[in-house]
């Protein structure tokens, strides 16, 4: 009734990454712009030098809640009518930073561009940064920091980084500040960072879309000219970790159905040199749905809906971290299974048939990752944040399919520590404590 | 923007919907079947979407896990889900694969059967058992997308019950269950495949036909009761639910027009104006003004049959109690109901939504969806075409009418969430 033999695929097509121009604008800033004439969209992305690594200690959270203010009054506008302007126009400006980066952006129809623009280019250069608004954002974060501590799963993200790396360091914080922090943040606060944070030869601005390199060059000249540079320090952030140690850590939830475990350690930094060989040894870790570990807790055992790992990926070394949610009474059994994964990864090769896996797996959905001017502008934006060549994107087929076997095993080897591994657990703690202790992972610690 | 499309029927029934797109070589494989928990039987809660996991166990020339597998060997994404009255199944591949997504659909629709053992049903459960700890049990909030449901639709009516099911029924649920559920609902003459992106409608046309043509018509499926409802509550309802949360959130539904209904776009525009985006009514007065509330949003679960619900929610700021919350929420509905709306807030509305629109449609696998989703519940993918000219269409007089007649006191179910802590306290 149905077709038994399984088709062969047609020949490999072509797919190059959209082409994209840079250039510099009169004050410093660097332009990217690929023109795509897909849909009748552009979008609109300003990268600056200005992510939660650069936060002072003591003012955790002010890079975030500055990104945050920018939206909140620029210009001749407040905030509500700076709303109000670019909604009516079926858009609105985003403004967040993450560790490395802060980002604007906004995405609209061509034909509205001309209206946006010049709003897009205030948030950018002259926000206002109202005292209220501050002080609403701040309550926000005061209230999400309460959520956190009901939420199993951010509590576990937050947790887990908060043991892997060393006291002080800005990663072990959360990126939008504690309470004390944010408490203690003025307005000064945040307009000494903008003021020494945000600067035009730190900034690039990307159009993707159906626009002109030309058109793109025109009005970010005429409306970013005025802004001027000014020297900066660059700075680096302390990413040393806590202990090279293996360790088990439980962060007691009463009643909780399932445990939320966070399994791994600091990794690398973004531009270190095994990156490929790390992307195709973690997708066939932890990275894929076919992967190992979930193979193994998800579709061998039932212990969970999912478990992944995975690499964040930043300036500074990020975490390597395995995540998954298990029913609470197989805690010990799957963290058992996740550490024999670890181990078989670094001590044994992996097949031909994983490796074709993950190399095919990554390099066919390469085309998917970049159907719209958002994505676009995003891959572009990681291109300015890691320093990486302009063929980078030109050339990461061909890298991707230079990782052997022998490399992934090189990679993991070098890179998965498993003397080192941090093993958080949230979950609840009387249920599972007891199987934890026997089972020897290291030495367990309850956190209250 | 005009999305092309062709659509047709194979001679056992199969919808095939396909339109064309060479800006990169992909292409997205899309199949809606039209089932969903709706149609699950007394005591089989959650089986629609157990079931959906076991279409990824594999089929009779299909190894378990393979179909997943095969897809990422090939370079493509892939997924399903299940909604109150459709499953979806979907991948998007690099074009030269098209052929293989299309075999593998086709082996579990027309061959799933074979390939059920008793052993991958019982992981399936755990693992879906796993999924509702992790989506329902423990997670803050976690129970509203059941619990509002329950309470917005008559006991009985088929979107009355959890989707995720209760585990009392997901352990119920036998080899038994899965071949009658699949015979009488997985057949090409319940489906809808769509195929969007880099292709050749007449090289497709043929695959199609290769692999789908065969597969037998079924038997017709059980209809539905009669899924009408009166356009209003008839009384306020209201469920608090003590939780373990720190913030109070208040869901509060409105009973409102099945989904593609006429008055659906004034419905949905409503919702926006209310609460998508800064700019939007709850956002500006319980976020940015009172600062009642640290979010706030509106969105429908736009069901095409009997009554679909538009939801708005807000959480609680710290140190703000439920009492305070529910006041601010009920003076701002009370307000859009007795006064309306302006012009210039159903142009930002609209505005919004339209480039929404635009930004999804530049993913085949978005464009797929919807093209599924319009031959599923209305027979016809051309209607995708018309949805922007529907929203433009709005005036301020038709949400203003739905204002007055859908969100007064006797339409308005509150699904109120407060701290345990607190609560016990208050009962001292």
């Amino acid at each position: 009734m149905t077709i038994s033999e399984k088709p062969q695929p047609g020949p490999v097509l072509e797919y190059n990454f959209p082409e994209f121009y840079q250039s510099q604008l009169s004050n410093g800033m660097q332009l990217m712009v690929a023109p795509i004439r897909k849909v009748p969209l552009v979008t609109v992305l300003a990268v600056t030098d200005a992510g939660a690594m650069n936060d002072p200690i003591s003012k955790t959270g002010v890079a975030e809640l500055t990104a945050g203010l920018l939206n909140e009054g620029a210009g001749a506008l407040n905030g509500e009518e700076l709303t109000d302007f670019l909604e009516r126009l079926g858009t609105s400006v985003g403004a967040s930073a993450d560790w490395d980066a802060a980002m604007v952006s906004m995405t609209v129809l061509p034909t509205k561009l001309y209206d946006a623009f010049p709003k897009f280019a205030d948030v950018l250069t002259r926000p206002t940064f109202p005292e209220a608004s501050l002080e609403r954002l701040k309550g926000q974060r005061l209230t999400e920091l309460l959520h956190i501590e009901s939420e199993p799963r951010e509590l576990a993200n937050e947790m887990f980084e908060k043991i892997i790396y060393m006291e002080g360091s800005r990663y072990g914080m959360p990126i939008g500040g504690t309470r004390e922090s944010v408490t203690s943040i003025t307005r000064e606060d945040v307009q000494e960072f903008y003021r020494t944070k945000y600067r035009p030869h730190t900034t690039t601005l990307i159009f993707a879309g159906d626009i002109s390199v030309e058109e793109a060059t025109r009005l970010a000249e005429e409306h970013l000219h005025h802004w001027t540079p000014v020297d900066i320090d660059s700075i680096t952030v302390d990413d040393r970790p806590a202990s090279e140690a293996r360790g088990v850590h439980i962060i007691p939830r009463s009643e909780a159905p399932q445990s939320e475990l966070r399994i791994g350690h600091v990794a690398v930094p973004r531009d270190h040199p095994h990156y490929f060989d790390i992307t195709v040894m973690n997708g066939i870790l932890g990275g894929l749905f076919g992967s190992r570990i979930n193979l193994n807790l998800r579709e061998k055992h039932g212990y969970t809906y999912g478990a992944r790992s995975g690499y964040a990926w930043r300036r500074g070394s990020g975490p390597f971290c395995i995540s998954t949610a298990v029913a609470s009474n197989v805690t010990a059994d799957a963290i058992r299974e996740t550490l024999a994964e670890i181990e078989r990864m670094r001590t044994e090769l992996v097949s031909e048939s994983e490796l074709e896996l993950a190399l095919n797996y990554l390099s066919g959905i390469f085309p998917i990752r970049f159907e719209t001017t958002s994505s676009v502008a995003s891959a572009l934006a990681a291109l300015v944040i890691y320093n990486l060549p302009a063929d980078w994107y030109d050339t990461y087929r061909d890298n991707i399919a230079s990782v052997s076997v022998e490399s992934i095993l090189g990679a993991a080897q070098t890179h998965i520590h498993s003397d080192a591994l941090q093993i958080v657990i949230v979950g609840n703690a009387d249920e599972i404590r007891e199987s934890i202790e026997k089972a020897n992972f290291g030495p367990v610690t309850i956190h209250t | 923007m005009h999305i092309p499309i062709e659509t047709y029927r194979l001679d056992n029934g199969l919808v095939v919907t396909l339109s064309e797109d060479h800006s990169a070589p992909i292409v997205a494989v899309n199949l809606w079947y039209h089932v969903g928990s709706a149609n699950e039987r007394e005591g089989r809660t959650g089986f629609a979407h157990l079931f959906e996991h076991m279409l990824f166990q594999g089929s009779e020339h299909v190894e378990a896990n393979e179909h997943f597998d095969l897809v990422q060997r090939a370079g493509g994404t892939l997924n399903g889900s299940t909604w109150l009255d459709r499953t979806n199944y979907y991948e998007t591949v690099p074009s030269n694969q098209l052929a293989l997504a299309l075999w593998l659909e086709a082996d579990r629709m027309g061959s799933l059967l074979p390939a059920m053992t008793q052993q991958k049903l019982d992981t399936q459960r755990d693992v879906v058992s796993n999924e509702r700890r992790w989506s329902v049990d423990n997670q803050p909030y976690g129970t509203w997308w059941e619990k509002l449901p329950a309470l917005t639709y008559p006991k009985n009516h088929p979107f009355n019950h959890s989707l995720i099911g209760s585990f009392e029924d997901l352990n119920a649920a036998s080899l038994e269950d899965i071949a009658e559920f699949f015979k009488t609902y997985y057949t090409p003459d319940n489906a809808v495949l769509t195929i969007s992106g880099d292709i050749f409608p007449e090289e497709a046309k043929e695959l199609v036909e290769y692999y789908f043509g065969n597969i037998p018509r079924g038997k017709g499926k059980p209809p539905l009761p009669d899924m009408s409802l009166p356009p209003v509550f008839g009384e306020e309802l209201r469920e608090i639910v003590e939780d373990d949360v720190n913030l109070p959130r208040i869901y509060l539904a409105f009973r409102s027009p099945a989904f593609g209904t006429e008055e659906y776009y004034p419905a949905s525009v409503c919702g926006a104006i209310l609460g998508m985006r800064k700019g939007s009514r709850l956002r500006r007065k319980l976020v940015r003004e009172s600062e009642l509330a640290v979010s706030a949003s509106a969105y429908t679960f736009d069901l095409p049959k009997g009554a679909d619900l538009l939801i708005v929610d807000a959480t609680a700021r710290e140190g703000v109690s439920v009492e305070q919350l529910e006041e601010g929420l009920i003076r701002e509905i009370d307000l859009i109901h007795n006064q309306g709306v302006s012009q210039a807030e159903v142009d930002r509305a609209v505005a919004l939504i339209e480039t929404d629109f635009m930004k999804a449609m530049q993913q085949a696998g978005e464009r797929a969806d919807n093209l599924s989703k319009f031959a599923t519940y209305f027979g016809d993918p051309n209607l995708v075409n018309l949805e922007a000219d529907k929203y433009r269409s709005v005036t301020a007089e038709q949400v203003t009418a739905f204002a007055k007649e859908r969100m007064g006191k006797d339409n308005r179910a509150f699904l109120i969430y407060v701290p345990k802590n607190k609560s016990d306290s208050t009962n001292d």
